[in-house]
């Protein structure tokens, strides 16, 4: 019974996350799913998150990684189809391996604090999930949705649209498929080893739900050591001969209460009785105390010489922009671990994980590209959405005042000034005339621009037919100064006028 | 067996309609009047201009001085109507067509007979977002059209345009390509670039690539697209007018509320006239300076002597 509600909460919250990547319609523009999760909630210190969900770890155990990451849930359905396949499927017991569950995660904050954020997020379970979702699974929603599309608008209806399909970043792309593949290998034939030895979630939680008040417990008088629980336990964590569970590694996927046949096993707080088995994991649980706190005093040792030697400054010419609200690359590095909603929710598609723009440690965190379109000017949905605070939230008007970039003229290659005629397309495109038509030899108009008005939106570059405007991100972001209001050349006094 | 004959007569039409659009000559002849139409043409007007009205009263207006939209859709054409909605804008900002003359615009095409409506434009700003905001798929709906999306790459086909002098080919809207008539709908604003847009500039919204446009001369490409496959009348939006800042305006202070509509099937005559009238407005632009006016002329799209053609001017 409490397999059956897992699997149907989890399905429900898989169906609902995903849908919160591919949803290219605007239907669900707060996710709140994705707000829930670890990783990004870790990162951007959201301390009510956080609180619940170790609270909710101390209480139930790691049920986290059973409903609510979507990773842990997409790798129970590899689980279930390998056992589609083989029937016989057998799973057995094997210890902790402590050592590298704590030196994955010690790397992982080594990596973090030296601004090599990219590692986290490559591992980080709920961004790889995401990454997979607006990557791989979004452009297969967009096709079904599109060929939709194209037969109804031969039945002349148009109530469904198309949307273009296109490959954002070769980078995140190899990164998904790269991250499918191992995620879809580990799980196919190993369950969960990967939560258990690589996932930085899955140690950090096996820390708090050691002590969990619910655990699984094999009742020692109706246990005849048949061994069905360990084979069924995708964790590895049951050791069905001396009756020991490693509730570390434990996901509370409750596979093993079907399995056991003597209905030996529970789901239940702590009983008195159990001391002795309390005894048993406390004494592991001071070994990995003792490794986290080597750990961290390796860390605290390492950080400072590490911040030196971060990687400094951006190898292209260009200064790449960070999206409005992430007011500076230095918050977006160290909050952003790629989980591509920001990406997959840009209406414009101008938002793309970044190659090295940022440096390694920013490799997939979202960048402003104008090939496709440009920001709008009233939209603020980036910031809404992002689950680990690396883009704040910003309302419309803070957005107006938000200067990611500045527009920069070149008007050696302008059309206007190469082949003497009208344009003025950048000037069209900008909402807040930091670029506009001044008068140029005959009655032409030339851009002329006012950098302090700018909003980085790239329209001008954007629309630019040669390029001859175009961004500069700013590493810190500033405020965009507000357009003066000139009427002096209008008038109210007019007729037909022919 | 339906869809089959359907497609036939679509190519039909399709192939009718293109030999028409490739005589100059027809061209010139539909848009000036001829000495047998003189009868008839000295109570329809050639240019409807209309002032101090509500959107839906002063386009009744125009169109009683012009004949009744009888005189340009018969019974059971299939219609488009290409509005300005390429900004992100609300309708008292005026970036966009106004939304309640595409709605009366609409109405008197039903009663016309028309058998299918269509309203899509190529939007500059995120199409969906433009659709939304300017009032337009709203009114639209409303009014029984349907609304089309021209966002998408495969909504629009290549097409020879013989007729033009830089632009020889483009990628136009189907909608616009498989439609038996189109009403040009376009509201009047100022332009960094062109200085003024309004019929012709309104153009660019039925072609795919507009960067061609700009890269190539951007007055010569807009009067060469005129010539692809004229509307059979345009219908100038003036009831708040974009003066400064073109063509998307700063703020409200970029606004005039000007209340004036122009109408006509000569499409350098209703631009002359809503340029004539837009310099007044803004009188840092000079009418001469707009060089796509003469280049449509030029290509015989019409003509910008105003004295040569009825024009009725009205004030409600």
């Amino acid at each position: 019974m409490l397999r059956k509600i897992r699997t149907a909460v989890a399905i429900a919250v898989i169906a609902i996350l995903t849908f919160g990547f591919i949803d290219f319609a605007g239907v669900l523009d707060n996710p709140l799913l994705q707000k829930i999760q670890f990783g990004p909630a870790l990162l951007s210190l959201s301390a009510v998150t956080l609180v619940c969900l170790i609270a909710a770890t101390l209480i139930f155990g790691r049920l986290y990684c059973s409903v609510i990451c979507p990773l842990g849930i997409f790798q129970d359905f590899f689980n279930w189809l390998s056992r589609k396949f083989d029937k016989k499927k057998k799973f057995g017991y094997k210890p902790e391996q402590p050592w590298l569950r704590w030196g994955v995660l010690t790397v992982l904050v080594i990596a973090w604090l030296c601004g090599f954020t990219f590692l986290v997020g490559l591992v980080e379970p709920y961004s790889a999930y995401g990454r997979m979702a607006d990557e791989l699974f979004r452009p297969v929603y967009l096709f079904g949705n599109n060929l939709l599309a194209a037969i109804c608008e031969k039945f002349g209806n148009y109530s469904f649209f198309k949307v273009a399909i296109s490959l954002k970043s070769i980078t995140a792309f190899v990164v998904a498929i790269l991250t499918l593949l191992v995620i879809g290998h580990f799980s196919y034939h190993y369950g969960r080893t990967w939560c258990n030895t690589i996932c930085p979630i899955g140690t950090l939680l096996g820390f708090f739900s050691r002590f969990s008040l619910f655990k699984m417990r094999i009742d020692a008088n109706k246990c005849n050591h048949c061994l069905a629980c360990q084979r069924k336990c995708k964790a590895y964590c049951i050791d069905s001969v001396s009756q020991k569970i490693d509730y570390s590694r434990c996901v509370d996927c409750f596979d093993c209460i079907d399995a056991c046949r003597q209905k030996a096993i529970s789901y239940s707080p702590i009983k008195s009785k159990d001391i002795s088995r309390f005894q048993a994991s406390a004494d592991s649980v001071d070994e990995s105390k003792r490794q986290f706190l080597k750990s961290t005093l390796v860390i605290a040792a390492l950080a400072p010489a590490a911040l030196e030697a971060k990687v400094t400054g951006v190898k292209d010419t260009r200064v790449p922009m960070s999206p409005p609200g992430s007011v500076s690359h230095k918050n977006l590095l160290n909050h952003c671990t790629a989980c591509h909603l920001c990406v997959s929710k840009c209406p414009s598609h101008v938002l793309k994980p970044a190659g090295m723009e940022y440096g390694l440690g920013g490799i997939m965190q979202p960048v402003m590209k104008f090939d496709d379109g440009y920001c709008n000017y009233d939209c603020n949905l980036c910031s809404q959405v992002c689950p680990a605070g690396a883009i704040k939230p910003l309302t419309v008007e803070q957005k107006h005042s938000t200067q990611p970039g500045r527009v920069v003229f070149n008007k050696n290659i302008c059309v206007v000034n190469v082949n003497r005629t009208s344009c003025g397309a950048c000037a069209e495109h900008c909402p807040v005339q930091a670029i506009h038509m001044v008068p140029f030899e005959g009655g032409l108009t030339i851009p002329e621009t006012t950098p302090d008005l700018c909003v980085g939106c790239g329209g001008c570059e954007f629309i630019c037919p040669v390029k001859a405007v175009h961004i500069e991100g700013n590493p810190i972001h500033l405020e965009a100064k507000a357009p003066e209001q000139d009427t002096g050349i209008q008038t109210t006094d007019f007729d037909f006028g022919f | 067996m339906d869809r089959r004959e359907f497609l036939k007569t679509l190519a039909a039409a399709g192939a009718l309609v293109t030999v028409k659009s490739n005589g100059m000559m027809d061209v010139m002849a539909s848009t000036l009047p001829s000495d047998s139409q003189a009868t008839a043409a000295d109570s329809n007007a050639d240019l409807a201009a209309v002032m101090n009205g509500e959107p839906a009263a002063m386009l009744e207006a125009a169109m009683k001085e012009l004949g009744g939209i009888g005189r340009f859709i018969k019974k059971g054409d299939k219609i488009v109507i290409k509005p300005n909605i390429g900004w992100d804008r609300t309708p008292e900002l005026a970036g966009n067509t106004n939304p309640d003359l595409l709605a009366a615009l609409i109405k008197m095409c039903q009663d016309a007979g028309a058998a299918e409506i269509k309203v899509f434009d190529h939007t500059c700003d995120n199409w969906s977002r433009c659709y939304d905001h300017s009032g337009i798929e709203a009114a639209v709906k409303k009014a029984g059209a349907t609304m089309v999306y021209a966002h998408e790459q495969s909504s629009y086909e290549r097409v020879d345009i013989p007729n033009a002098k830089t632009l020889k080919s483009a990628q136009v809207h189907k909608a616009i390509i498989e439609c038996d008539k189109w009403i040009n709908v376009p509201v009047l604003k100022n332009h960094g670039g062109a200085l003024m847009t309004c019929a012709m500039k309104n153009h660019m919204g039925i072609v795919w690539d507009r960067r061609a446009f700009h890269s190539r001369g951007l007055h010569q490409c807009i009067a060469d697209i005129c010539t692809y496959k004229p509307a059979v009348l345009h219908i100038v939006d003036a009831y708040r007018t974009v003066a400064t800042n073109g063509p998307q305006g700063r703020s409200a202070s970029d606004v005039v509320l000007t209340k004036a509509l122009f109408a006509s099937p000569d499409i350098v005559a209703v631009d002359t006239a809503a340029g004539k009238f837009f310099t007044q407005i803004n009188k840092n632009i000079k009418f001469e300076d707009i060089e796509h006016i003469p280049d449509g002329q030029k290509l015989g799209l019409g003509t910008m002597d105003l004295e040569s053609i009825n024009v009725k001017r009205v004030r409600l």
